[in-house]
């Protein structure tokens, strides 16, 4: 029987032969409604290469696909850039199976792989810069420490213009297209947005040098090869320049309004605050955390200006969905915004000075006293959210003019 | 006064800058800094650093 799985062709000498994970929806947390890929690279050179490999339950699926290129014992080398078990799961089965000259890793990929397998294979470090010849071809590396883990490293393919990005400008999206043209870019552009908001966006100050960086190797690149979702070959300019937007997180006119209610009163200010500040021209999006997944507030807050959480108290605390989205939000460490805290609450009353007390944490600026109100919102409290949505909005306006 | 490289990420602490987001002012020897201080890149503790 042929095999079931096939690799891609890339270029002339480069393979994609990772797996598809259709069923994947919760990814460390991470909500993935779209599946994800795990992308492994065959390079087809003297010294035939592997760039990465797949998630453990998947190893069968990579190496059909790589054997309908080549056997795999024919594989010299295989190359971790990124030590996550997505990537490396099966890596020590792999060797096993393939026999490789040298596995190479980052230094700290060395260790990272050491402490996550416990096993006897030898892999050797290779420096920042370093080149390594695979015969008629070179491969070059960078080291991209925390982008997004400390071992994470970018290796070059110079002879075909090609950059194995590892998780950089990767995405969690399983289809069967392998190439950023073959998807409509609107569902390109949410997807990369979504991963970088609840993978990347804590290291969006490193984002900008590893930019600069490739920049000054004089690198040619054509292809970027991520170890999620599609393959960038004709959108590579938009990408990285959206990643340059993401990574400044220069404040924009748009409110994010997150909260948890019990029995609709925190709701009722949410709405009316929420309303203000569209009516102020803000744009607003307001999301239900009873209802919404933490990843998607973590999108919504990427692009954003002001944050306003509400929550009501339940034994002398917030709510636990508002405990998770803020925990979840301080971890990824959105920068530039302006906040404030409300919600309505039985006889303590805990919950709202303890999200403000989380915005402060998270460097959140304070842009009006926090709004707590006791059981339902009358029509003189929820003129108090309104208020509150009018001030947010004025205070956003100038901090969008003065930057 | 000398820098010190964190071994997890590659941040390096500068007693010239400090580090205004951890609350430490410029001129803070990496010595005097709290024991409790962690890198702001990626949050290892001071025991990871080493003299650049």
């Amino acid at each position: 029987m042929q095999n079931i799985y096939s690799a891609v062709k890339i270029t002339n000498n480069v393979y994609w032969v990772g797996a598809i994970d259709w069923g994947i929806r919760d990814f460390h947390g991470y909500t993935t409604p779209e599946g994800s890929t795990y992308n492994a690279y065959l390079i087809m050179a003297d010294d035939v290469t592997l760039i990465d490999t797949v998630k453990a339950p998947f190893k069968d699926e990579m190496l059909s696909r790589i054997r309908s290129v080549i056997d795999p014992a024919k594989i010299k080398y295989i190359i971790s850039n990124h030590a996550e078990m997505d990537h490396s799961g099966c890596l020590a089965e792999a060797i096993d199976l393939i026999k490789p000259t040298k596995v190479f890793a980052s230094a700290i990929g060395v260790k990272t792989l050491k402490e996550l397998y416990h096993d006897q294979h030898e892999i050797i470090a290779v420096k920042d810069g370093e080149t390594l010849s695979l015969g008629n071809m070179n491969l070059t590396f960078m080291e991209t420490r925390m982008i997004h883990w400390p071992d994470s490293m970018f290796t070059y393919l110079a002879e075909e213009e090609l950059l194995f990005s590892q998780d950089a400008f990767g995405m969690h999206l399983a289809t069967m297209e392998r190439f950023d043209d073959e998807l409509p870019q609107h569902k390109l552009e949410y997807e990369a947005a979504t991963y970088y908001a609840n993978i990347v966006l804590p290291y969006s100050a490193i984002v900008l040098k590893t930019l600069e960086k490739v920049a000054t190797t004089g690198w040619k690149i054509k292809i970027i090869a991520p170890d999620h979702g599609p393959i960038w070959r004709k959108n590579l300019g938009w990408i990285i320049e959206l990643y340059k937007k993401w990574a400044t997180q220069r404040p924009v006119n748009k409110a994010v309004v997150l909260y948890a209610t019990m029995w609709h009163s925190t709701e009722k200010m949410a709405r009316a605050i929420s309303e203000a500040l569209a009516e102020a021209g803000v744009r607003t999006s307001l999301l239900s955390m009873n209802k919404f997944h933490r990843s998607q507030a973590a999108y919504e807050v990427l692009e954003a200006g002001a944050l306003v959480v509400g929550t009501s108290t339940l034994n002398n605390n917030l709510l636990p969905q508002m405990a998770d989205t803020m925990t979840y939000l301080k971890g990824l460490k959105p920068g530039n915004l302006i906040g404030a805290a409300f919600g309505s609450f039985g006889w303590s009353g805990e919950g709202v000075r303890d999200l403000e007390a989380i915005l402060k944490e998270m460097k959140v600026e304070i842009a009006a006293p926090a709004l707590s109100i006791r059981n339902a919102p009358n029509k003189g409290a929820l003129q108090m959210c309104q208020e509150l949505g009018k001030t947010i909005a004025a205070e956003l306006k100038k901090k969008l003019t003065s930057s | 006064m000398k820098k010190y490289v964190c071994g997890i990420c590659g941040y390096v602490y500068d007693p010239d800058k400090g580090d205004a987001d951890g609350g430490i002012p410029k001129g803070t020897a990496f010595e005097d800094l709290p024991d409790d201080w962690a890198c702001p890149v990626c949050g290892a503790s001071k025991d990871e650093f080493s003299p650049e």
